[in-house]
């Protein structure tokens, strides 16, 4: 390219701060520092994949979240995604089941079964669940600030219908510190919010060791207005927290590390959302490497969800979010995840209809049946600009890292709510240029309809008589259930969360004697005390 | 309109902008309360988790001229129910009661008659919650 054609360009720079050149050659490749971090898919630094052929051998896992209503609702969507070839299962939980509170509490009141099934007792896991092979579905739980009660909770389910719980797979979200920057089901303050979450771990790597108890959430981050090198490296920041809090207690980090896995978002542009992936791949496998001398490859790996973020989607026009999501999908596969899903088109207005569900299980269906996505491993890997970007997100990720650390650590920045008030500040640019056009989304800012017409969005229906069929279904057990056995179980879960040991065997007992969400919380909270939100611009 | 009005007769209008019930999205309500603060607004930002006792317990004490919320959980009309008395109680039908988040249209009608005359779903602009504020603001 000559100079004056040169000169004429507007520069780009994408999201994560990096600017965008017209063209890449192997030049810039060497000057970004060259290819020495790309090694061959399941070798280190796994730049590449985690395994070395990848969907060659096995697809993605297709994870769509679901859950509304009563156990029984949510058991009927369960088996009708499965029936549709869905892989795995990923729970949406209501917002009382989600921060601790029974369905008859107060504070409950409009917002049972609303945005995910609710929970009370072990009796909601065995309905929801009948009928599933837990061998052949993984189940993903969506729940963080109540994780480790219900993390029991699916342990005792299994155990109490014949699985080995030390061969049972499975994943909990249980990422509290992204709940204090966004999502907001926190519960308990941030240090026993931590201590919690390394209880779960501790107890999963001796009991359940083929359960994943946390799966770090940059996903929320990215949605609460964070760039995709941000949503990154404040991931592995929180997940060193977590490792930190394990290994203080004595743990090594290959007792554990291969347990950890990941949450990430998947919208913006194709190229620096693969090039993230990439990067982040061969940055965490470096700091396990390097920084906790880690030695099984385990440790290493960035095991992954990568999920067609709701944040990208919009309100207008949703029949195009059907696209959008193919694109997310996409991404998502030449990005390497070892699991997908997709918001539905209308989960901007509402829970996805079995319709929109199963839209969203035929785009990711698609690519592997049609598209060729799964025949070959990283097949961006060689691009000059693909190699380029991924170096630059790398430095990127690890100058944020940087940052975090030398301003006192993500523990104390999310404590004082700096790293809140930052993405907000980001947020709120972005919605200002998007609505001043700057950053262009199709069907909002341009392309807009000229009329906006109805849109085909089927709104899920709230039943009232959720709310007095759920509260129902609690009276019933705790009038059947063996009283003392739960009152000395919970009294355990007070003295071991007051003495320091971990909770989790307790809260296995208390859940197994059918103590509710509700109960086991509140002993908690007698203890811990509640979060306050530090209230920052 | 404000703009046509002489600044030093009017008043900063102060809003109180809170996130009722149980619904932890706040990335919309906090950044409807920097755009709010851009157009010289005072506000009052509650954090999560609000219950209507509190939210009108905050209105009457801080004697605000706006009662916004955001919701996107699909609560609003539960909770609103709940409010719109609570608000009533205290003396507070005289100010300007709004809501923006994940309204469905089906739900309009009924939010308007709880009170709620200005409604902002998801996708309004910021620029429609000032200029609607700063009219209607008694």
């Amino acid at each position: 390219m000559n100079d004056r054609a040169k000169d004429e360009l507007k520069p780009i720079t994408n999201e994560s701060g990096i600017e965008v050149k017209p063209l890449y050659t192997a030049v810039d490749v060497e000057k970004s520092g060259g290819l020495s971090m790309l090694g061959q898919p399941g070798e280190y630094p796994f730049t590449r994949g985690i395994h070395r052929l990848m969907y060659r051998k096995q697809p993605w896992t297709m994870r769509q979240y679901a859950g509304f209503g009563n156990p029984a609702d949510t058991n009927q969507r369960f088996k009708y995604l499965i029936a549709n070839g869905q892989t795995g299962l990923n729970v949406a939980f209501d917002l009382p089941t989600q921060i601790g509170l029974d369905s008859d509490d107060p504070l409950a009141s409009g917002e049972i079964g609303r945005v995910g099934m609710s929970v009370d007792t072990l009796r909601d896991f065995e309905i929801a669940f009948d009928g599933i092979d837990l061998n052949k579905i993984t189940v993903s739980l969506t729940i963080n600030g109540a994780a480790a009660i219900l993390i029991a909770m699916y342990l005792a389910m299994a155990e109490k219908r014949g699985y080995d719980v030390k061969q049972l797979r499975g994943t909990a979200q249980n990422d509290i510190l992204k709940e204090f920057i966004g999502r907001g089901t926190w519960i308990f303050p941030v240090e026993p919010s931590i201590r919690l979450v390394g209880d779960t771990i501790e107890y999963c790597a001796e009991h359940a060791p083929k359960y994943s108890p946390v799966s770090v959430c940059g996903y929320h981050i990215r949605e609460s207005g964070a760039n995709p090198a941000q949503e990154m490296a404040y991931a592995f920041c929180i997940a060193k927290a977590y490792a930190d809090d394990v290994i203080k207690r004595g743990l090594a980090v290959d007792e554990f590390a291969g347990r950890l896995s990941y949450n990430f978002n998947i919208f913006g542009n194709l190229f620096e959302q693969v090039a993230k992936f990439r990067a982040g791949r061969g940055l965490w496998a470096k700091i396990m490497k390097e920084q906790y001398g880690a030695e099984k490859p385990g440790s290493m790996w960035l095991r992954m969800i990568a999920a067609g973020g709701g944040g990208g989607l919009t309100f207008e026009q949703p029949e195009v979010n059907i696209v959008r999501g193919a694109y997310y999908a996409l991404i998502s596969a030449l990005s390497g995840t070892q699991t997908m899903a997709l918001c539905s088109y209308d989960e901007a207005y509402t829970i996805p209809t079995e319709y929109s569900a199963r839209i969203s299980l035929r785009t990711m269906q698609l690519l592997i049946e049609e598209m060729g996505l799964t025949e070959t491993v990283d097949p961006l890997g060689g691009s000059f600009y693909v190699e380029t970007l991924t170096n630059q997100m790398r430095q990127k990720m690890e100058e944020i890292m940087a940052e975090v650390d030398a301003q006192g650590g993500i523990v104390k920045l999310v404590s004082e709510g700096a790293i809140q008030s930052k993405v907000s500040a980001q947020a709120y640019r972005m919605q200002r240029d998007i609505e001043s056009g700057k950053f262009r989304k199709v069907g909002v800012n341009c392309y807009r309809n000229e009329k906006e017409e109805e849109h085909p969005v089927e709104f899920h229906p709230y039943n009232e008589k959720d709310t007095r069929v759920q509260i129902a279904g609690l009276n019933k057990i705790r009038a059947e259930r063996d009283q003392a056995r739960v009152t000395q179980a919970l009294a355990r879960l007070s003295a071991d969360a007051t003495s320091g040991r971990n909770v989790m065997p307790a809260l296995v007992e208390a859940v197994k004697a059918y103590a509710s969400v509700g109960e086991m919380t509140n002993e908690l909270v007698k203890i811990f005390g509640r979060y306050q939100e530090p209230i920052r611009f | 309109m404000s703009a046509e009005k002489s600044v030093s007769t009017i008043r900063r209008i102060k809003v109180l902008l809170a996130k009722p019930g149980l619904d932890g999205h706040d990335q919309g309500a906090k950044v409807v309360v920097r755009a709010l603060m851009d157009a010289g607004m005072e506000v009052i930002y509650t954090g999560l988790r609000q219950t209507p006792e509190a939210i009108a317990r905050m209105a009457l004490d801080e004697d605000v001229d706006v009662i916004a919320l955001s919701s996107l959980a699909g609560s609003h009309i539960p909770f609103c129910t709940k409010l719109k008395p609570l608000l009533e109680a205290n003396h507070l039908q005289d100010k300007l009661w709004v809501i923006g988040g994940n309204l469905p249209a089906q739900d309009h009608d009924a939010l308007r008659q709880l009170g709620f005359a200005g409604i902002f779903p998801t996708g309004s602009k910021f620029d429609a919650i000032v200029d609607y504020i700063r009219e209607h603001v008694k």
